[in-house]
């Protein structure tokens, strides 16, 4: 079958912007998109300009955007794309910076892993719990799967626009640290992700979690952190003051409480409180915010709601 | 064609006009409502961070609720139908699972066949009425309207767990504004997240992504944006003119929900659609349409 990539071009030294480029050739039924841009460059274009070196999923290099979405080369095929799209468009990954062609650089991202001290903190070999041990890696959450490719950090719509942002791959592994049996700094790892930067500033869009092609789930992952934060007593964030009021509302009146929420979350904390009071005034104006302390807020069947909810308490 | 209505919180807190227009629309299709007055609030993916078992038993109490009354259930979230598809897939699914939380409901004398679906309002219309039906109650078409399709996330990710529209490459709502003759707007922002979970902690980052996703829709000449979320309704309604102020660019454009969009062209007045509460003005889009605010 004859197919037409369009290809994004870009060479530093010759082009002001990125330019998509048409490249017509035929593809047989189980093609990939990977071998389509190794048999241009070979027979077509010579400076066309990837990574790959595996070719089969495992070395994490050739990750590209495939018609708007982060993927593997490799492990993409051409027809199925064409089915699902109409069309072959690809371009580098996003979020990084670009070098040549589908080429971006990859040091933001090794920052990134680095930033969570992806090694052990061993303890003593007779403190490692056994029984634990034996079963570590499902503990891991599949985490340990990463090959390091940068799909979920180019797909993060956090990154996006807040480059401080350690992204989802790091946390990830951040977390497999944490919930590792031999690991003697836990308390001070969580310490660590609890700053700008760290956990709370994931906006669980599950991009991560969609594009991952080695289904490592990050945005669980950092759930996951999350819990472990409000576990140990680190719950002071907005962040884990957002799911404790949360969770307190609903025990309390079956239903979010949205004129009582911000004022949990954000306490006594008098700059936050001025920054969102003018927001409240112009949505109450508009009829938006119901009355945060009504007479008989909870839903009817509230009984059996607070039930449920004591009865995990008392686990 | 009968479902249990669960509304979610926010139908019923800040933003009564989704369900004032919701109530118009439905009815007006035909598709009869009965209301989960008892309903607990899906949790939002806020409680299963923190339990997620106690996340799953609430659900579960609500998907009782539905099939105590043989009916099937309506979403009018996004995020309620995110969180409530994947806990009633999980429930079908996961060996053994659905014992473990009825275990927990038992007491309260509840328990969760499995029997239920849960569907939002768009697929309902899209994969049900269908789309000629839809256009056969179109009276005010909204030919000169470009309106940019806004997702947001739980609809569509995980798709494994949600499965109606292609994750990459969704058409139910551009599907949705062309029957009402209006122009869909395809823009790169119209899957992202709109950034509301982080709004209360972490405003700078949610302004920011409010301003880049409404940039790349007025790029495109969006007169209007439409939403099945009412949690991104409020982000992007409410703190639009933060998010211009981040920019620096005027952007000015009017958010609707999904059945807001539907009822205009129904020919219901932007009062009974409850237009007026929205911070940033529709005036101009009805104007457009020949209609006053
Ligand atoms: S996968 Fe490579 S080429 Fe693909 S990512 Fe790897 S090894 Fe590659
Ligand atoms: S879920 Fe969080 S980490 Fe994953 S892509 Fe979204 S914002 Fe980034
Ligand atoms: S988490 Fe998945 S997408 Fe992200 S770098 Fe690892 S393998 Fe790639
Ligand atoms: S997701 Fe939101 S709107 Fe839906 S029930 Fe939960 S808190 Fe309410
Ligand atoms: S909550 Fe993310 S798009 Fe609505």
């Amino acid at each position: 079958m004859r197919v037409t990539l369009h290809i994004q071009k870009y060479n530093p030294e010759t082009d002001h912007h990125p330019h998509e480029e048409p490249y017509r050739l035929d593809v047989g039924r189980g093609t990939t998109v990977l071998e389509a841009l190794m048999r241009l460059k070979n027979e077509t274009d010579g400076t066309l300009t990837f990574r790959y070196a595996c070719r089969s999923a495992i070395c994490g290099s050739c990750a590209m955007e495939i018609n708007g979405t982060e993927k593997l080369a490799c492990k993409t095929q051409i027809r199925p794309e064409l089915e699902r799209h109409g069309e072959v468009r690809v371009g580098p990954l996003k979020n990084l910076p670009l070098i040549k062609d589908l080429v971006v650089a990859m040091q933001p991202f090794w920052e990134q892993v680095r930033s969570i001290r992806p090694w052990l903190d061993p303890l003593p070999h007779e403190a490692v719990d056994p029984v634990a041990m034996r079963d570590a890696y499902k503990a891991f959450n599949n985490v340990e799967a990463c090959i390091m490719c940068g799909a979920c950090v180019a797909a993060c719509t956090v990154y996006e626009v807040s480059k401080g942002f350690a992204g989802p791959a790091a946390l990830a592994k951040a977390y497999r640290f944490v919930a590792d049996p031999r690991e003697a700094a836990v308390t001070e790892r969580l310490d660590r992700l609890q700053g700008d930067g760290g956990i709370w500033d994931c906006t669980r869009c599950n991009y991560c979690v969609e594009v991952c092609p080695k289904d490592v789930k990050p945005m669980e992952a950092i759930v996951l952190l999350r819990r472990a934060s409000i576990q140990s007593g680190l719950t002071q964030t907005l962040g884990s003051r957002h799911i404790t009021s949360f969770v307190d509302i609903i025990r309390h009146e079956g239903r979010l409480n949205e004129g009582l929420m911000p004022m949990k979350v954000i306490g006594f904390r008098i700059k936050d409180f001025l920054r969102i009071l003018p927001l409240g005034v112009r949505m109450f104006l508009r009829g938006k915010v119901p009355f945060p302390f009504k007479l008989k807020p909870a839903i009817p069947g509230i009984k059996q709601v607070r039930a449920i909810f004591e009865a995990r308490k008392r686990k | 064609m009968k479902y249990a209505l669960y509304t979610g919180c926010a139908a019923k807190g800040a933003c009564p006009e989704l369900y004032q227009s919701t109530m118009h629309v439905t009815s007006r299709l035909g598709i009869e409502v009965v209301e989960m007055l008892n309903a607990a609030c899906c949790g939002a993916g806020v409680i299963t961070e923190a339990d997620p078992d106690l996340a799953l038993a609430i659900n579960a109490r609500t998907f009782a609720q539905a099939e105590a009354l043989g009916l099937n259930i309506m979403t009018i979230c996004g995020t309620c139908q995110g969180v409530m598809g994947m806990a009633n897939h999980r429930l079908k699914a996961e060996e053994g699972l659905l014992d473990r939380i009825n275990a927990m409901l038992e007491p309260e004398g509840v328990k969760y066949n499995g029997r239920v679906e849960v569907k939002h309002l768009l697929w309902i219309i899209v994969g049900e009425i269908g789309i000629e039906a839809l256009q056969r109650h179109v009276t005010r078409p909204l030919e000169n309207l470009r309106i940019a399709p806004f997702y947001g996330c739980y609809i569509l990710r995980p798709s494994k767990y949600l499965g109606f529209d292609d994750p990459e490459n969704p058409v139910s709502l551009e599907k949705v504004i062309s029957a009402l003759s209006a122009h869909p707007v395809d823009y790169e922002g119209k899957t992202k997240c709109c950034g509301f979970p982080l709004v209360l902690e972490k405003e700078p980052i949610a302004i920011g992504m409010v301003g880049a996703n409404l940039k790349e829709a007025k790029d495109e000449l969006a007169d209007a944006l439409v939403t099945p979320c009412p949690l991104c309704h409020m982000n992007l309604d409410i703190y639009q003119e933060r998010a211009e102020k981040k920019i620096g660019e005027k952007l000015a454009l009017p958010i609707f929900h999904l059945p807001q969009l539907i009822g205009l062209a129904m020919g219901f007045t932007p009062k009974e659609l409850g237009l007026s509460r929205h911070l940033v003005s529709t005036e101009k889009v009805v104007e457009k349409i020949q209609l006053k605010v």
